[in-house]
């Protein structure tokens, strides 16, 4: 699992993958901290990084599942993976080794961030007048959002052995389970109870819930298991040749 | 005892890929493993490194069972398949180390120093494996193969779309492993069955139809000779078994004859002897010789 884990981490910085992933978020995250006028901290006047937290999930709805669509589909493609899962290493340790990989690559695209924080604490007035607990819970719920992408996107990728297959069926997986059961929840059928259970099934409640700066059992409960379903799946997934 | 398969089965929808496969073989004995394409030997060398599993049967790789043990039936094989993938990115150090860190080897460096030296890597160590050229692939493939120093190894074409200096310094490599090794390798190249194993087993539709030793197969191959003979007159069959050196008689039609004898003898001084002693007109006399190729497709039809 450690082999794989840092196999992976070289590929991503031995081509251009993970500079291209660091750069593109950071610059995309700049541009709308710092300069895009309608979503800018500095015209705010508010001292928070609410909009980096609500970009954020935005631009890994299509970057994560950039990261992901290689790691099984193109091993499917050049028969790599056949070699791969002859060795002495159990299914789950390939998943496990390559989700590792792919969250730190986007833990390393999001630790420039928090020069963010550092900035905006000290242009607070006075400097220090911001919520440090609840940009701190949206960090942890970030990096819950950003683990569930991957292990979404390498259950896609796991699917197909086209690497733009993986990439849009991974794009579309992290959107619904993103946003879509929180809209789903509006529509008329589900009334009472049921409407905030169909919520609840989303990303989007637990991620705000946790933007509150409450890290909350029950969401971090519901992140664990949205990820271990989704490695489970793409262990099974993996094991479809032995059908 | 290192590869034990018995009785293996592998279907796929309706078709057999590989019916009632039985075999042993030894350590310090490399395999041939012979057959047209599609007769499943791809399919047979899957199913012992366990990445497919078989209808019913079972495959035991240095005593351990590849269903019910894997991690330490895996530990001992190594795997060229059959296309030699490889990662293309990848140095072709960095990729044997990634190989050994897998397997967990103590001294990986100095492993894959070994290996490189081996396989003749030397002056390409340092390249990018995407920028080899097929024959530095191949051996690439047979490093990590034999970096973990696997007591079995399976090489699935390990020669295929070489040239020829290239084919003969992989054979070296081979037979040099399988003097203390298992090895396993698939061919449809009969002369490379002849060069390296001292075993083969020829496969066809799934069903093994012939597994002997090189010498027996070639002198069951090639160790026939054939004439094909016509009389002018009546012959009893059993005059013609009688004659010295005829193992076999077979009747062609009316006063036709093929005579059967070992590869060294000639039957047509004989024939024609027999015929002048028995007053015989001597219409046809023709000697046949059957190829390797031919015995292969004798058996393969």
């Amino acid at each position: 699992m450690v082999a794989i884990y840092f196999r992976e981490i070289n590929a991503f910085f031995s081509s251009l993958i993970g500079y291209v992933v660091i750069g593109v978020f950071l610059v995309l995250m700049g541009l709308l901290l710092w300069v895009l006028p309608e979503y800018s901290i500095l015209d705010s006047r508010f001292a928070t990084l609410d909009t980096l937290f609500a970009m954020a999930p935005q631009v890994f709805l299509f970057l994560i599942p950039a990261v992901t669509m290689r790691s099984f589909a193109e091993e499917m493609q050049t028969g790599t993976l056949e070699l791969l899962v002859t060795r002495p290493l159990s299914d789950w340790q390939i998943v496990t080794g390559k989700f590792l990989a792919c969250l730190t690559l986007v833990i390393f695209a999001l630790l420039p961030t928090l020069l963010y924080y550092f900035t905006v604490y000290q242009l607070g007035a006075p400097p220090g007048n911001l919520d440090s607990g609840g940009i701190f819970g949206s960090y942890i719920g970030l990096l819950f959002l950003a683990a569930a992408f991957v292990a979404i996107g390498l259950f896609a990728s796991s699917l197909t052995q086209n690497q733009i297959v993986a990439f849009l069926l991974a794009a579309f997986l992290c959107f619904f389970f993103f946003q879509m059961f929180d809209l789903l929840s509006r529509l008329p059928i589900f009334f009472g109870k049921t409407d905030d259970i169909v919520q609840a099934i989303g990303i989007q409640y637990h991620y705000d819930s946790m933007s509150r700066g409450l890290v909350d059992t029950r969401d971090v409960v519901y992140f664990l298991s949205l990820i271990v379903l989704f490695l489970a799946a793409t262990v099974v997934s993996l094991g479809r040749r032995r059908w | 005892m290192s590869v034990q398969v018995s009785h293996l089965v592998k279907i796929y929808g309706a078709q057999r890929a590989v019916d009632e496969v039985t075999f042993e073989v030894q350590p310090g004995e490399v395999l041939g493993f012979l057959g047209p394409n599609g007769a499943g030997k791809t399919t047979t060398m899957k199913i012992i490194t366990g990445f497919l599993p078989a209808t019913s049967g079972t495959v035991k790789v240095c005593g351990y069972d590849v269903v019910a043990q894997p991690m330490e039936a895996r530990a001992c094989v190594g795997y060229l398949p059959e296309h030699n993938p490889l990662y293309r990115d990848m140095y072709v150090r960095e990729y044997l180390e990634f190989v050994g860190g897998i397997h967990r080897l103590p001294n990986v460096r100095a492993r894959v120093e070994e290996m490189i030296e081996r396989t003749g890597l030397t002056s390409h160590r340092h390249k990018q494996i995407g920028e080899l050229s097929k024959g530095y692939r191949q051996r690439v493939g047979l490093a990590q193969a034999m970096l973990h120093d696997p007591q079995v190894l399976i090489l699935d074409e390990p020669t295929s779309g070489l040239d020829p200096n290239q084919i003969v310094e992989i054979r070296q490599i081979i037979k040099e492993l399988g003097r203390e090794k298992t090895v396993i390798l698939s061919t449809h190249i009969l002369a490379e069955v002849e060069a390296v194993c001292n075993r083969a087993i020829i496969i066809h539709r799934g069903r093994v139809v012939a597994d002997d030793t090189i010498e027996t197969l070639k002198s069951r191959m090639a160790g026939q000779s054939v004439v094909t003979v016509e009389f002018g007159q009546a012959v009893k069959s059993q005059q013609l078994s009688a004659l010295p050196h005829v193992r076999e008689v077979k009747a062609l039609g009316s006063n036709r004859w093929q005579l059967v004898a070992s590869a060294d003898r000639d039957l047509r001084p004989i024939v024609s002897a027999f015929a002048a002693e028995h007053r015989l007109t001597l219409l046809e006399l023709r000697k046949e010789t059957l190829s390797v190729e031919e015995v292969f497709q004798q058996l393969t039809r």
